[in-house]
């Protein structure tokens, strides 16, 4: 192979219809015919469903249809959830409307079809529910507590799973540490927020139907589809055109789905529905919603003894696709990138009634990487260290890898020195520590904090032996096709499903190299059910890893099949041919050569191939990894915290990532950026809130605050490279990365920023309002402590 | 969100533009529709008739009238932000336009739709209450004159009667005078949790007089009186911190998700004390 | 229902709308569907287009209110089979990637530049504070404007309305 294109930051290829709007999201799909789908939803977050009179609607102009829920009891089916983490895991049944109970606020009762988007809104008007109000289920632990309201009566309880891990004598290593801090760290609820609304359009035809859907997964949501509604596999195709944006949202098997799946099937018409906004934030799966109890053990000189975790978990109001496995993602990630004796975490997930939670960029990492850089920073503080030299003394040496944690992962590569070392050149951190010192000295009303982040990952999710064994209801393998064109044009066909990372343009980078032939001869398609059959998807930061990697096995099967070919052309042993930048040589000649497009045209025309060859150089290859793969860095951040206010700026912030080999850095970067701009998000602006009704108070753009440019700081990165041996490419991902460190080195930060005046931590988000009020409180314990 | 049916009427008078929101106690005056048209798409209004004034004469644009500024009601905030007359005697008004949302909320966004939709978390209200503001109101019964403190009734509610309309503002000239509007938000776009509206007249290196008003601290756009009147003869930042912290004790502040009322009151001494020594160029304005 | 006439990327359109009918619904019924809806509170820009030359939220006016009016899209922003400056500086600077929040950016980033052709970093975070993006962290669409600011002054001042001086279309764009 050739590396011309690897690593080099093509511009992407993607982005011309972006640019211009000639994007075709699913929204801009509407077959002719189409009737408009708008859902009526529970104001209410838990009540008996009495009676739905939808008499009025019916009747008004331009209604076509309406069905409650109890109309579409028998054909619904219950939405899946594919991660059954135990055994014993309560799993109640979720019909994707509700029939006789809402347990959270915006799930749909009845729907209303209609000629257009504006009469069916008008006639949701026109439905009376009867609500009788049963009570809201909203705070985690008095869910658990005995004699709590059930969320589903049925089930005699709201815990809906205890998954334990453990690893070592964790209770001598605690009894015999010099130190031993315990921290409660609240991960909020957030809500994802992918730009582009959730849109579904279904059109019934000769021989089944197509799925127009934003979703991340086109491939498993066919196969949930044909699972839930009996209609099978087969007679269903799933395209996900442009999807804008899904950081996990779209990694979903939604009610809406299902449901225009059965009007299309009912009605006989193509069927459309687009979310606002607003049903959106009440209705598209949250994310995080977890309380940490972590406690830590430590020698006096700083060297980690072990490390416990006892999390709970909101699941929401039902278990959606991988609502239970989002936080058990994390559990094996707590240790981070430090040597410990022993380890013990337990996960108990709890039923609100709330949107269910499921993955959000990161998904259980974030917070893993959260709790434990958080708690790492106050045993610094704790023991007078530095925080980074308390790092150096526990982290895997460079030397030391492949290293197997006390969570029983398997490290394969990694140099934390060397980012560390190079963010804290570019961060410039010991200057900005004396300008700390110098602020505090001078009581200044403006003080500067200091966060440091030593994160990793798990990335390309994933092995399929070991999801197995995590009871997870699919494999995590992924596929790819080459199809050489008779002109020597490239087709690769992807089930990887990009909905705004880039793969038209990184795949044709890989393609390139691997076949010789130049970026601009590779198209690359995905993302419909009809052109890519095979897939497992986009999510996990796991396309590059494994659908990359798919892609390299496919292209070697190419090169093996030309070079049969090129031998027989060229009248050369196969073994005597080498090939290079596209051209077939016989080694150390002069002979003639040709290239690999000039065999594809042979092939095609097939006049003359070696016996027994067939006439087509097309491959694919399914490739699933042996491993994980473990990208990681350094992250610093600078916040001026205005002590008056409470206001917190970023005035600095410096990535350094090793995500392993890089295809194309400026995808790459920009993942980056992106990541880095949710983590700060969860720092600083983002909580979904409710209301002790179980209300979403956040449930528009003005009062879910996500970040704008002004809101955000200009980012230094860089990269350290220590390739993956666990894949062909030596990638390790990146999509996640960003949002995985950044959460802890910025509340860290403005934590360091308090630590004279005696804050220890500001609950996230840290808004003016609760960095004012942890000043205020610590002020209070100070007198309070100096008075007695 | 698609809003409710309703009427649509464009007079191209006052006089008409008033018979017609006279006629119909369910009819709803549109300026540039930046409030009224998301609260139309969550039908949490839903007129019967919407009354456009675009089409109506002479409500746009400021001139000067004396002692005064008279500016049209339908004077957009991107317009107000820029006017030189704005500028040279009543800057605040200017500076207290450009916090809103953001350009193209501007470019729509009017000042007597601000001040007419009297959304206590609004940064013009806080700013005209500041100025002495005084609105025009043409109505069936014939022209009135309302001033700010009446004007802003309650929450959402000003002192417009059935068929009125808010034709102009007159803000009264504070030429020479040293103005600053101090917005203290979530993210950039966010409404204020805490907005000062601050301006100050200087004579011999002191504060001679100072008036101050506050968004989001009430049900209403309200004056620190006693932070104004702390504020004589201050000669200093530090003074005017002093005295703005009085502002503390204005208004009756709400608690919701941006702040606790107490926080709010925090906020409002700390942002008064800012804002006056910025206004009396006693104190760099940070970028 | 009331008759209006709007003017679209150069195209005149007569239609009779219900009064309801909202300005961005209006474009996209005409198939001008580059223009997207991503809120209903006018916080994410995404629908952002130029009426009589200036930035508006088309989600937040009325069609009924653009009678009489010039609006310009996305899709008109390249004339000529030429990419408008900021088109390309966004290609170039990777300043999109699920590109849901790219029309509207582009059309605050020329109403942006066309009010202020030499921004500073803060005046263009800021001139952008209406539109949302929740890909890129804004580092490279900031970065974008700025070289396309470059480009349009050093193009002089008939860049920003005449063809003269773009990229052609697909220009790099592979």
């Amino acid at each position: 192979m050739t590396a011309a294109h690897t690593g080099r930051p093509l511009p992407r290829k993607e982005d011309a219809r972006l640019l211009t709007g000639r994007t075709r999201w699913t929204d801009n799909i509407e077959p002719p015919g189409t009737l408009h789908v708008a859902f009526l939803r529970s104001p209410m977050a838990h009540a008996r469903v009495g009676r739905v009179d939808a008499s009025r609607a019916r009747e008004m102009p331009g209604v076509a249809a309406v069905f409650t829920g109890a109309d579409v009891a028998d054909e619904q089916g219950s939405l899946p959830c594919a991660w059954p983490v135990t055994e014993d895991m309560v799993t109640p049944p979720h019909p994707p409307m509700a029939v006789d109970e809402v347990r959270y606020a915006g799930e749909a009762v009845a729907c209303v079809v209609a000629r257009d988007a504006e009469s069916a809104a008008d006639a949701l008007e026109g439905i009376d529910v009867d609500y009788e109000p049963l009570p809201a289920v909203l705070d985690l632990e008095e869910a658990l507590a005995e004699g709590a309201d059930p969320v589903h009566a049925g089930a005699g309880t709201n815990r809906a799973y205890v998954w334990p891990f453990s690893n070592g004598d964790v209770d001598a290593a605690f009894s015999g540490a010099d130190v031993v801090l315990t921290r409660r760290y609240r991960q909020q609820r957030l809500i994802p927020a992918a730009m582009e609304p959730r849109s579904v359009v279904c059109r019934p035809e000769e021989g089944g139907y197509t799925l127009w859907s934003a979703t991340q997964i086109p491939h498993v949501l066919r196969l949930m589809l044909a699972t839930v509604t009996g209609i099978p596999e087969h007679d269903i195709r799933v395209v996900a055109p442009d999807v804008g944006g899904g950081f996990g949202s779209k990694l979903q098997v939604t009610a809406e789905e299902v449901l225009l799946l059965l009007l299309a099937r009912r009605l006989g018409r193509p069927v459309k529905w687009t979310e606002t906004r607003s049903e959106g934030f009440q209705t598209t799966h949250h994310g995080r919603a977890q309380v940490q109890d972590v406690s830590i053990a430590a020698d006096a000189d700083g060297r980690l003894r072990a490390l416990k975790v006892d999390l709970l978990a909101d699941m929401g109001a039902y278990l959606m696709l991988v609502t239970p496995g989002v936080p058990l993602l994390g559990a094996f990630m707590y240790p981070g990138i430090y040597k410990m004796d022993a380890y013990a975490f337990t996960c108990t997930g709890v039923f609100t009634t709330t949107m269910p939670t499921d993955a959000y960029r990161g998904a259980g990492r974030p917070e893993a990487t959260y709790a434990i850089e958080r708690i790492m920073g106050e045993l610094a503080a704790e023991l007078g260290m530095d925080p980074v030299e308390l790092r150096r003394r526990n982290w895997i040496g460079s030397g030391e890898f492949p290293y197997t944690t006390v969570a029983g992962l398997t490290y394969d590569t990694g140099d934390y020195e060397a980012a560390t070392d190079r963010a804290l050149e570019l961060f410039g951190y010991h200057e900005l520590r004396a300008e700390q010192e110098r602020r505090r000295k001078g009581g200044d009303t403006v003080q500067l904090g200091i966060g440091v982040s030593t994160y990793t990952e798990m990335c390309g999710i994933a092995p399929s032996r070991m999801l197995g064994e995590l009871n997870y209801g699919a494999g995590g393998w992924e596929h790819a096709s080459v199809r050489m064109l008779p002109s020597g044009k490239v087709e690769v066909v992807t089930g990887s499903s990009a909905h705004g990372q880039g793969h038209e343009t990184a795949w044709s980078q890989i393609a390139a190299d691997r076949l010789g032939v130049p970026v601009e001869d590779v198209r690359v398609l995905h993302g419909d059910t009809r052109v890519s059959p095979r897939g497992l998807d986009t999510y996990g930061s796991r396309s590059l890893v494994v659908g990359g990697s798919a892609l390299v096995r496919a292209c070697e099967r190419v090169v093996d099949k030309a070079r049969a070919v090129a031998a027989h052309m060229l009248e050369a042993a196969e073994d005597d041919l080498e090939f290079d930048g596209g051209r077939f040589r016989v080694r150390g000649t002069g002979r003639p050569s040709a290239t690999i497009q000039e065999v594809a045209l042979a092939v095609f025309a097939a006049h003359d191939l070696p016996e027994g060859a067939e006439p087509s150089l097309d491959s694919e290859a399914a490739y699933d990894p042996s491993d994980f793969s473990y990208p990681h860095g350094t992250h610093l951040c600078a916040v001026e915290v205005d002590t008056e206010t409470g206001a917190v700026r970023i005035s600095g912030y410096t990535a350094v990532d090793d995500v392993g080999t890089v295809i194309n850095p400026l995808i790459v970067e920009g993942q980056v950026h992106g990541g880095l701009a949710q983590g700060i998000g969860q720092a600083l602006y983002e909580e979904a809130v409710h209301d002790a009704d179980g209300t979403l108070v956040t449930a528009t753009m003005a009062d879910y605050l996500l970040p704008s440019a002004s809101d955000l700081p200009g980012f230094t990165t860089d990269r350290t490279v220590t390739p993956s041996t666990t894949n062909p490419l030596g990638s390790k991902g990146v999509g996640e990365a960003g949002t995985i460190a950044s959460t802890p080195a910025v509340v860290g930060a403005v934590v360091d920023a308090l630590r004279p005046f005696g804050v220890r931590d500001v609950p996230m988000p840290c808004t003016p309002e609760r960095v004012w009020r942890a000043l205020q409180e610590a002020r209070q314990a100070r007198n309070g402590g100096e008075g007695r | 969100m698609i809003p409710a049916p309703f009427d649509h009427v464009r007079p191209d008078s006052l006089g008409a533009a008033v018979a017609a929101l006279a006629a119909d106690e369910d009819a709803k005056a549109l300026a540039g529709g930046q409030s009224l048209v998301p609260l139309l798409r969550f039908r949490l209004a839903a007129p019967s008739t919407v009354v456009d004034l675009s089409g109506v004469d002479g409500l746009r644009g400021v001139a000067d009238d004396g002692d005064a500024l008279r500016i049209g009601a339908l004077t957009t905030h991107h317009e107000v932000a820029r006017d030189p007359l704005v500028a040279e005697h009543c800057a605040l008004l200017a500076m207290a336009a450009r916090t809103v949302a953001d350009p193209a909320v501007r470019h729509r966004g009017t000042l007597g739709g601000s001040l007419a939709h009297a959304d206590p978390a609004a940064d013009l209200p806080a700013a005209a209450l500041a100025l002495g503001a005084e609105m025009e109101v043409e109505g069936p019964d014939g022209a009135r004159t309302v001033p700010a403190p009446e004007f802003f009734a309650d929450y959402l509610t000003t002192a417009l009667e059935p068929g009125e309309v808010l034709a102009a503002v007159r803000v009264p000239k504070l030429t020479g005078w040293g103005f600053h509007y101090e917005k203290f938000t979530r993210t950039a776009q966010a409404w204020a949790v805490v907005g000062v509206a601050a301006a100050v007249r200087r004579e011999d290196g002191a504060v001679a007089e100072a008036r101050v008003g506050l968004a989001n601290m009430a049900p209403v756009p309200v004056r620190a009186g006693e932070a104004e009147r702390a504020c004589g003869g201050a000669a200093g930042a530090e003074d005017l911190r002093a005295a703005g912290a009085l502002a503390q004790g204005a208004g009756s502040p709400p608690s919701d998700l941006n702040g606790g009322a107490d926080y709010r009151r925090h906020l409002a001494g700390v942002l008064a004390g800012r804002a006056l020594a910025r206004a009396a160029g006693m104190e760099a304005v940070q970028a | 229902m009331p008759d209006i006439r709007v003017t679209v990327d150069g195209v005149r359109y007569d239609d009779q709308v219900e009064a309801r009918r909202l300005l961005v619904h209006h474009l996209r019924r005409l198939g001008k569907v580059g223009t997207p809806v991503g809120c209903d509170t006018s916080n994410c820009g995404a629908c952002t287009v130029l009426m009589d030359g200036v930035s508006v939220k088309s989600c937040t006016v009325l069609a009924v209110q653009a009678d009489g009016s010039r609006i310009s899209t996305v899709e008109g922003m390249a004339a000529d089979g030429a990419w408008h400056p900021l088109q390309t500086a966004f290609h170039r600077r990777h300043a999109l990637q699920c590109g849901y929040c790219t029309p509207g950016m582009l059309m605050a980033a020329s109403d942006l530049l066309q009010d202020n052709p030499d921004p500073t970093e803060a005046e263009v975070r800021e001139g952008l504070e209406g539109n949302l993006c929740r890909c890129t962290g804004y580092a490279n669409i900031v970065a974008a404007v700025l070289d396309a600011a470059a480009e349009m002054r050093a193009d002089g001042p008939a860049a920003a309305q005449a063809p003269a001086g773009r990229t052609p279309v697909g220009g790099g764009a592979a």
